[in-house]
């Protein structure tokens, strides 16, 4: 096991709260996830326009990358962050949502905006573009969270030299019942990067 | 730590209109039949090609691997395509069942009174790995169209890092209403059977298939191939709209030259994604431009399958190999008249050819791309 | 046709989830796409299912969309000429 690579930020979004490096940056009661997620928007201060057109999970996904990345990445030189993102529920949520635009046949109107976001790696894209990250990255799905799996597959871009630093996400959305984790892994910082540590703060 | 040992592919298989086995495959493609078919009707949508696994014959065919008849049509496909490799490999502690996949068991969401699990990803392979007996959680890659592709990147990845001995990798998607009348809306349909770089080209035709390879670090003595070289990088530009510079593409195929360590002139045949829309297909010749190989062999099977989306870049390395073992590429069906801006040498006829490397692109939504080169062992 | 593209405009904001943008800031003869609203292609497309939807106007060849859509006034003087509901 590597200790050459450290986690040197990470994001929480969960139960209408969102926390960076264990301090809470917005906390609220009882809204749902479309009113919480556009108020911890402006609590990054976040001025992006294209957000608002984003389904629910690559909203939640954007914003714990952005909540990470605003502080950390200059956009003025190339940046090779990876982006490693996983889910169990893949894009269900918008799967659901499109379905029911073409389920009744006298009201046929399906929707290439809400279509586009029937996969889940687009939320991948999303943040790519807003930092023009040209580089490696991939979602992938599992029944739960495997922090063995992220910890392994991110060392290996970091060891290979595929990437300079792998920003990684669990971000699950269905219904209502969201979760993000994401968090940042490089060369700097004091937090080993390992599974028990990835599991630990996954649980926190 | 990485041990940079090399990684094989030694078993394949595939599963589509054209046969339910390799061989048959083949046989089909030589010949140049296609499974494109006109449907009259799919759903709300009339009037469209695609490429069907008949049913009836699959459920047949399926009956020789087990009666179980509570199977969907996709999971009997999987479970069809990784059969015959599962007899040649053993499962081991240290295997691992990777699936490739898009929408997996969409279809079951047209069934309202249906639990929502039955359209979960993880319910599907969770079958998969449990009829097979892997003894390790299985990984799912759902990266869009790129996914097959990127399957193989994991395993190979995965391997070197030392987490597991071998992987079984398998791809699939199903045709749905819900993808055509996505693919519909989108404005991406071919009114006809695709056809890819050619100057006719307006658009994709969609189809189902599946397929499967075993990954292993073990040096057969028959016949396989290395995988010598990856990248799977973004564009960075729209969500949807393939690059107009090429970008991601032409990166992910520096990373696996890079990581292969071979002259691009060594270079014998390009396995490319080719979905035979406007965009996509004038994205792909512009970065083989920029990687120097726009005076490779190249094809796209998506005449002979329509764009099986998460299975395509596994099923499309899967007749590449045979194309390998075979010394014959294909023609790339469809095409007559070049219509992407930069010369390629896109396969109009049958060419007999030895191969020692190639490379297998794949591009798709979300702004992704990958690159696999494969050396040719034995 | 001046409640018609009144109409429009709080359509367009509604199926483009144009978010902080009121009726008041889209004027009649801004270019909807490029500089003006900074539409993009999936936006093209969903303009294509609103005539559909809201016009029944289906567009035989979706680059009429193009000069279809320059404008708000534009489009409302197509959907005027051809819509049937």
């Amino acid at each position: 096991m590597t200790t050459n690579y450290h986690i040197s930020n990470y994001c929480k979004i969960e139960n209408n709260s969102l926390q960076v490096n264990g301090t809470t940056v917005l906390e609220m009661k009882d809204v749902l996830f479309p009113e919480f997620i556009k108020n911890a928007s402006k609590a990054i201060e976040l001025e992006y326009p294209k957000f608002f057109k984003m389904d629910n999970l690559s909203k939640l996904a954007f914003l714990g990358a952005e909540a990470i990345l605003k502080n950390n990445i200059n956009l003025d030189i190339e940046n090779n962050i990876a982006l490693v993102f996983a889910n169990k529920a893949s894009s269900l949520d918008t799967d659901v949502k499109y379905q029911e635009s073409i389920s009744d046949k006298e009201n046929y109107f399906p929707s290439p905006a809400v279509f586009v976001y029937t996969l889940p790696n687009i939320c991948v894209g999303e943040i790519s573009i807003k930092n023009q990250l040209k580089t490696e990255n991939a979602f992938f799905v599992f029944d739960d969270f495997k922090a063995e799996f992220m910890s392994d597959y991110t060392s290996y871009l970091l060891e290979s030299g595929k990437a300079e630093k792998v920003l990684c996400g669990w971000v699950e959305f269905y219904k209502n019942d969201y979760k993000a984790f994401v968090y940042l892994v490089e060369k700097s910082g004091t937090t080993a990067h390992n599974k028990e540590v990835i599991q630990t703060l996954y649980n926190k | 730590m990485i041990a940079n040992k090399p990684i094989y592919i030694t078993d394949a298989n595939c599963v589509t209109p054209l046969g339910f086995d390799i061989e048959t495959n083949w046989k089909a493609l030589v010949k140049g039949d296609s499974g494109i078919q006109f449907q009259e009707q799919y759903g709300n949508l009339t009037s469209i090609y695609a490429s069907i696994i008949d049913s009836d014959k699959l459920n047949e065919s399926f009956l020789k691997v087990s009666n179980d008849s509570t199977f969907s049509k996709l999971e009997k496909m999987l479970i069809l395509a990784l059969y015959p490799v599962v007899s040649k490999n053993k499962i081991t502690e240290k295997s691992v069942l990777i699936l490739s996949t898009t929408k997996g068991n969409i279809s079951a969401l047209e069934n309202q009174d249906a639990p929502i699990e039955d359209a979960q990803l993880s319910t599907l392979v969770k079958k998969i790995n449990t009829f097979f007996g892997f003894k390790t959680e299985p990984i799912i890659v759902s990266n869009a169209c790129v996914s097959g592709v990127l399957a193989v990147s994991t395993a190979k990845r995965m391997i070197q890092f030392g987490a597991y001995d071998n992987a079984f990798i398998i791809a699939g998607d199903e045709i749905s209403e819900f993808v055509l009348s996505g693919f519909n809306s989108f404005q991406a349909m071919s009114n006809l059977p695709c056809t890819p770089y050619d100057a006719s080209r307006n658009g994709v035709t969609l189809g189902e298939a599946s397929a499967a390879v075993f990954v292993t670090t073990k040096k057969p003595s028959h016949n396989a191939v290395a995988i010598i070289g990856d990248g799977a990088v973004n564009d960075a530009n729209h969500i949807s709209g393939p690059s107009r510079t090429g970008d991601g593409l032409h990166k992910s195929i520096e990373s696996a030259f890079k990581e292969a360590n071979i002259e691009k002139s060594k270079l014998d045949y390009i396995s490319a994604h080719g979905t035979a829309t406007l965009y996509n297909d004038e994205m792909e010749a512009i970065a083989f431009s920029r990687s120097n190989i726009d005076n490779v062999a190249v094809n796209s099977l998506k005449g002979y399958y329509g764009h099986t989306l998460g299975a395509s870049g596994l099923l499309e390395i899967v007749i590449a190999l045979q194309s390998v073992y075979n010394q014959e590429l294909l023609a790339s069906k469809g095409y007559s008249n070049s219509g992407v801006s930069i010369p390629i040498d896109v396969l109009k006829e049958n060419r007999k050819q030895e191969i020692t490397y190639f490379l297998k692109t794949a591009s798709g939504f979300g702004g992704c791309n990958t690159a696999i080169l494969f050396e040719k062992i034995n | 046709m001046e409640a018609l593209k009144q109409e429009l405009k709080a359509k367009i904001i509604e199926a483009l989830n144009l978010e902080d943008i009121s009726i008041e800031d889209i004027n009649d003869n801004d270019p909807l796409f490029g500089e003006g609203l900074g539409l993009d292609s999936i936006d093209a497309l969903e303009l294509i299912v609103l005539l559909d939807k809201v016009y029944g106007i289906r567009l035989a060849d979706p680059k009429q969309g193009k000069a279809i859509f320059e404008s708000v006034e534009t489009m409302a003087k197509y959907i005027e000429e051809h819509r049937t509901k």
